[in-house]
């Protein structure tokens, strides 16, 4: 029981690495340059939740502030590509990541600016909360948060395979000097992505929350989950959510069974040994273009 | 007759201080296959580059219906009935064929009709049928031209350019491929222009054709008498008269500049 609760408990970590990998896939997919500023947009998310519901700030009941955080992460991600991105369109891929780095050391000052460096905890209904499950007990967060990640999981699912816009995003991903001819607006696709890419990292924000205190370096987390994409295979959504999960259950496992602390470098002790032996990912995504 | 479906005056376009295009003009009228013949790097591509909008013009007008439309990007050419079949295919190789469609009538508003016409394509290309739920980018050369051509379809044109359709592609299916062009420019009345460098199945399908050389074009007339040019039966039909000397091209060239 007691290993089952552990492997419970690192699947929910994994949870949120993966939907922070989600966002970096996303983007990458979509853009071919990699967003450094993920962890800190997931950041952001979760102090503008925590900003708006904690009774020392705004005290806005916890469900309205979450969907309000969503929709302000994703207008943000929205005007971060417009604003900043576009701009950069036909420079290098270098330029763009070092330009997302210091998105996010922005984004970590102005949060230590409004919400200071001290810890803080989100104020949520599923803290400290137990669910029995036939003898088992788990942390409310933690199923709110594996909860949430299978219906995210399953929303963006339908939402790339069945509506115009996904699949518009898909096309443009594959291929999209093609999609320029077919009329789809590329570059207002890339800023939806940008925006979807930043509503879920707010949800990954609040979950990540949910858990234990934030403070503006939370979003470091980021570079954990960027490894993790990667062991998933970085062209790929269900490699990143695949990989957040292995690298989620791989931290507490190596710290109980091998040393407390190898889970801090088991992670990237992975990530070599995935780039050694399937270089594209564990669910890797490369198909040849024919004639 | 009225005013031509696309009219082109003195296009110029470059990439970077290369000038690709050297004032172009042609002309092509609603109903009709027009085709545009030169040789690798003459700027056919670029050409229908700039008058679909994925390239802007440095110089010159693209008119449709007498619209001035250069310069203004892909999504409006489309929406406003210029599709282009890009050279190599360029299909969306992870989708399936049918969302390959799909994405070919993302413009479009009526789209209640888009099922139907999804039947249309597959009515010319019953291949694709079968192969609706497969990736694209497992269908062979000539089905994902096949492909390429349905999906631009799909977004209802009334010009469809095609750049190079028969590029890799054997006689006998570059024959069955421009067989089908022209019945849907007859059936679905769809005005055609065709770049190609096989001059003698684009010569025998449109109805008048240009040759572009070097980002100029230097000849143009209905196609059975660019059939009859001893130029173009040189150089790109690949028959030489007997008993005539070799310097004969060189001299000939010139009545094309
Ligand atoms: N992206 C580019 N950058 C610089 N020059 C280019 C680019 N694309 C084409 N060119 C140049 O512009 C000229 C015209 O090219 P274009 O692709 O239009 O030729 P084409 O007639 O389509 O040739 P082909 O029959 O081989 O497809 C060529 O000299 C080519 O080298
Ligand atoms: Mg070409």
């Amino acid at each position: 029981m007691d290993l089952l609760q552990l492997l419970i408990s690192g699947l929910a970590n994994g949870c949120v690495y993966g939907l922070i990998g989600l966002g970096f896939v996303l983007i990458y997919k979509a853009t071919e340059s990699v967003n450094f500023a993920q962890g800190d947009m997931m950041m952001l998310g979760a102090f503008i939740t925590l900003g708006l519901t904690n009774q020392s700030y705004v005290g806005l009941p916890f469900w309205l502030a979450v969907i309000l955080a969503i929709v302000i992460m994703g207008i943000l991600g929205y005007l971060l590509e417009v604003v900043f991105i576009r701009p950069m369109f036909g420079q290098s891929q270098i330029a763009v990541v070092i330009l997302t780095i210091a998105i996010g050391f922005v984004a970590r000052f102005v949060a230590g600016l409004i919400w200071g460096h001290e810890p803080q905890s989100l104020e949520n209904p599923f803290v400290g909360k137990d669910v029995g499950f036939g003898g088992l007990v788990l942390g409310l967060d933690e199923v709110v948060i594996i909860g949430t990640t299978l219906a995210l999981t399953g929303g963006l699912y339908l939402f790339f395979a069945y509506t115009r816009i996904g699949l518009a995003m898909q096309a443009a991903s594959q291929n999209q000097l093609a999609a320029y001819y077919m009329g789809i607006p590329v570059k207002r696709i890339h800023s939806l992505v940008w925006a979807l890419a930043g509503a879920l990292a707010a949800i990954a924000g609040v979950l990540f929350a949910s858990k234990g205190a934030i403070d503006p370096s939370t979003g470091l987390l980021g570079i954990k989950a960027f490894a993790a994409a990667i062991i998933g295979g970085f062209g790929s959504l269900p490699g990143a959510l695949l990989g957040g999960l292995v690298v989620g259950l791989i931290e507490p496992l190596s710290s109980r069974y091998v040393a407390a602390g190898v889970s801090q470098i088991m992670p990237y002790l992975m990530l070599l040994l995935v780039l050694i032996l399937r270089p594209h990912g564990l669910l890797s995504q490369v198909k040849a273009k024919k004639v | 007759m009225g005013e031509p479906l696309l009219k082109i005056d003195n296009l110029e376009s470059y990439y970077g201080p290369i000038m690709a295009i050297r004032g172009v003009s042609l002309e092509v009228n609603e109903g009709q296959i027009v085709t545009v013949l030169g040789a690798n790097g003459a700027g056919k591509t670029t050409l229908m580059k700039t008058i679909c909008g994925v390239m802007d013009p440095e110089k010159g007008t693209v008119k449709l219906n007498g619209q001035e439309i250069q310069g203004q990007d892909p999504d409006f050419s489309v929406r406003h009935g210029i599709v282009q079949v890009p050279e190599g295919r360029e299909i969306f190789p992870l989708m399936s064929v049918e969302d390959n469609l799909r994405m070919g009538a993302f413009t479009r508003k009526d789209r209640s009709n888009i099922a139907a016409d999804i039947e249309m394509v597959y009515g010319y290309f019953p291949i694709l049928k079968e192969r609706a739920q497969q990736d694209a980018g497992t269908l062979s050369g000539g089905q994902q031209q096949m492909l390429a051509i349905g999906r631009g379809l799909m977004a209802k044109p009334k010009i469809m350019l095609l750049d190079e359709p028969s590029l890799g592609l054997s006689p006998l299916l570059t024959k069955e491929i421009f067989a089908i062009v022209k019945r849907l420019n007859k059936e679905q009345k769809v005005t055609m222009l065709v770049v190609e460098q096989n001059a003698k199945i684009a010569l025998d399908t449109a109805h008048y054709g240009y040759v572009m050389e070097l980002g100029r074009i230097v000849m143009g007339g209905p196609a059975e008498k660019l059939r009859e040019s001893k130029d173009i039966q040189e150089f790109y039909l690949g028959q030489r008269s007997e008993g005539e000397r070799a310097q004969r091209r060189w001299k000939n060239r010139k009545t094309w500049r």
